[in-house]
């Protein structure tokens, strides 16, 4: 953990779409450092900006956005001069490569698997004929599906979901990509299928050595697979830290919230508790904290300037004025309470105890 | 698959027998007058002669199955009115091929200018202008929106003038085609190019075209074994009824160029009163389109294999 290497840096990214002539702020300068190898999960509400922000590294969203500051780095090359589907042809697949949310509509019908496959396979390996076919089958076999030579000719609409997902998989490893991109790889598959798609990729993460970045709204798939997570809330990332610090010892009010309104926190027989209000609209310039308005303990200032990423412990930061000196003491609620102490005793948060006596 | 093929067609023979049935039942009602050419000068004895001789007073189901013998053996019948004592085969086979010909042209035509059209639509929508687009939009409003025998008096009039060519259809004169198969196409462009776009559009907002393009397909390999294909689908299944209706002719088109073609005859000889000629005509055209559908439903078959043969596999 300690000598990790960056192998993506995106800072201050700033993605605009123009709507009816209106300007969206979908992503409002996101800096966030992506470790060679990691799993990186990325959480978030609907509309939070996750999607925008995957697509960003791959150029993938749609023609009426662009970007409006800041840089994506990655091997000496910054990804926001890319424009056309030309500049992206060295990244699209052979770098990056996606798993999409719905393996229902992400295969073409009329295509048998392999040739979706072995599409993949000709562009990235070079390997054509025979020797790609070869490929097919040992990426088939590898991802779990069997009588590889039978399933190469048949068609998406003769596999299940969860099949069809290996098949998607398949696709994003015959890419032989560094980054892949996991879109709620389980958000449309039933939940005894989802553990072995999750498996699945995390056997091919190991395989590949690949480095993985998850968009989920999921927070169980989260704690599943994520080294880090990431909490974006209205095209910002609030909270970035590892995997237990994030969960035992959250310091963004939004990060409480969300915490506080998982079920399985909740009590039996008490109303789950739910984020008051809705989120900000994109289309106004945001002031202050964008989650301000629905915080009950927002500050003044939260409402006038936005706070800048402060760090908790090396690998924890989160964008919220609490953590200034300055701030007043402001207690979490209960849910998070109970989190913490049970991460101090699990031993999992060794900074908990050391932040909650500063005040 | 040769099942299905079986199956289909025998569902299509039932089909044509019974819209058969239905045709010579209703014609049986009209007045006998129409089986005569000189009806108002013919004794009641005379009449009822020639009905017996031609086999109208026995009774309809024995007609109907003397009928379908006949058919069996390829006799339509001979005409009464429109070419009296004439075969009505030969009346068929003498003006049957310059409509098909002509449709035949024009439907390549259209196809050739009508898809191109629909796929520059389409991709256009994705620039900055959307220049085809908005160039084809116009176009297609136009065509669909005017009424036809608006452009094509306006195309006869000005293209003759442009062409420096005579207004009527002569079938040496290969100048005098343009005119005609450009009224016959214009429609069909539009059409093609409307509905290519439309799918093209549907398709290319796909999530699997999304995965393609985030698996690093080159735009144009999307676009043509991606988009285009799978977008080429629901037209597929037009197209063989499109061949086969030009038999039919244009009324309009060819009336316009006098073109001697199968365009209008129904109309004609029911007119007429030209039962028999109605009946074969009728019999003509419904196993037309019968067998249209047909080719229809199979050529769909072939390019979708989400269409299975056997009704059993292929469900989720």
């Amino acid at each position: 953990m300690e000598q990790q290497q960056v192998l993506l840096s995106v800072q201050d990214l700033r993605f605009e779409f123009t709507l009816r002539g209106q300007v969206l702020h979908a992503l409002r300068g996101i800096s966030l450092d992506v470790y060679r190898g990691e799993s990186l999960a990325i959480v978030g509400e609907s509309g939070s900006g996750k999607s925008v922000f995957v697509k960003c590294l791959m150029g993938l969203n749609d023609g009426n956005g662009y970007v409006a500051g800041g840089k994506i780095l990655y091997h000496d090359q910054d990804l926001t001069t890319l424009h056309t589907a030309d500049d992206w042809r060295a990244i699209r697949g052979h770098k990056i490569a996606m798993v999409l949310q719905d393996p229902m509509t992400s295969l073409n019908p009329l295509k048998t698997i392999g040739w979706q496959i072995q599409e993949a396979v000709e562009l990235h390996q070079n390997l054509h004929g025979d020797a790609a076919k070869k490929e097919v089958y040992n990426i088939l076999t590898e991802v779990g599906i069997n009588e590889p030579e039978r399933r190469y000719k048949q068609y998406p609409h003769e596999f299940s979901g969860g099949m069809r997902q290996r098949v998607v998989i398949a696709i994003a490893m015959a890419c032989r990509p560094e980054i892949l991109i996991c879109d709620e790889p389980t958000t449309a598959l039933d939940v005894t299928i989802q553990a072995q798609i999750l498996n699945l990729i995390k056997a091919m993460q190991k395989k590949y050595d690949l480095t993985t970045i998850y968009i989920t709204h999921d927070l169980g798939v989260v704690a599943n697979v994520a080294d880090r997570i990431a909490v974006m809330y209205a095209g910002d990332i609030v909270e970035v830290g590892r995997c237990e610090e994030v969960f035992y010892d959250p310091r963004h009010p939004y990060t409480w919230a969300l915490l506080s309104s998982l079920p399985q926190l909740g009590v039996k027989g008490e109303p789950l508790y739910s984020i008051e209000g809705t989120p900000p609209n994109l289309f106004h310039e945001i002031q202050g904290d964008a989650f301000a308005p629905r915080n009950p303990n927002a500050l003044k200032i939260d409402f006038v300037k936005r706070p800048p990423m402060l760090a908790v412990s090396p690998t924890h930061t989160a964008r919220t004025w609490l953590l200034d000196p300055r701030a007043p003491r402001v207690e979490p609620p209960e849910h998070i309470r109970v989190l913490r102490e049970k991460g101090r005793e699990l031993g999992l948060t060794q900074q908990a105890g050391e932040e909650a006596d500063h005040g | 698959m040769a099942k299905y093929i079986f199956k289909r067609i025998l569902h299509s023979i039932v089909t044509l027998c019974v819209v058969i049935c239905i045709v010579f039942v209703l014609l049986r009602q009209m007045p006998i007058e129409g089986y005569f050419n000189n009806y108002d000068k013919m004794s009641e004895a005379a009449v009822q002669v020639s009905l017996q001789k031609m086999g109208l007073t026995d009774p309809i189901p024995v007609q109907i199955v003397h009928y379908f013998g006949q058919l069996l053996h390829g006799d339509l019948g001979t005409s009464n009115k429109f070419r009296q004592g004439y075969p009505i085969a030969k009346i068929v086979a003498q003006k049957a091929p310059i409509s098909i010909k002509l449709g035949l042209i024009s439907l390549a035509v259209s196809l050739a200018a009508g898809l191109p059209l629909g796929i520059m639509m389409a991709r256009s929508t994705k620039t900055r202008w959307k220049l085809w687009d908005k160039f084809g939009t116009v176009f297609i409003v136009i065509v669909e929106a005017v009424p036809s025998a608006v452009y094509h008096l306006l195309i006869q009039l000005y293209g003759s003038e442009i062409l420096g060519v005579s207004m009527l259809f002569n079938v040496d004169n290969p100048k005098t085609w343009i005119l005609p198969i450009f009224s016959l196409s214009i429609g069909n462009i539009a059409y093609y190019a409307m509905w290519l776009r439309r799918y093209m559009v549907d398709e290319s907002n796909k999530d699997y075209i999304r995965l393609a393009r985030a698996k690093g397909v080159p735009e144009g390999k999307i676009s043509r074994s991606h988009v285009f294909r799978n977008a080429i689908v629901p037209l597929v299944q037009y197209l063989p009824q499109s061949i086969l209706f030009t038999l039919m002719g244009s009324l309009y088109v060819e009336s316009l160029y006098s073109i001697p073609g199968m365009g209008g005859l129904l109309i004609q000889v029911i007119k007429l009163q030209d039962n028999t000629m109605v009946q074969a005509l009728v019999l003509i055209y419904a196993a037309l389109s019968v067998l249209g559908l047909l080719f229809g439903d199979l050529m769909m078959a072939l390019v979708d294999p989400r269409i299975s043969f056997t009704g059993k596999e292929g469900a989720r």
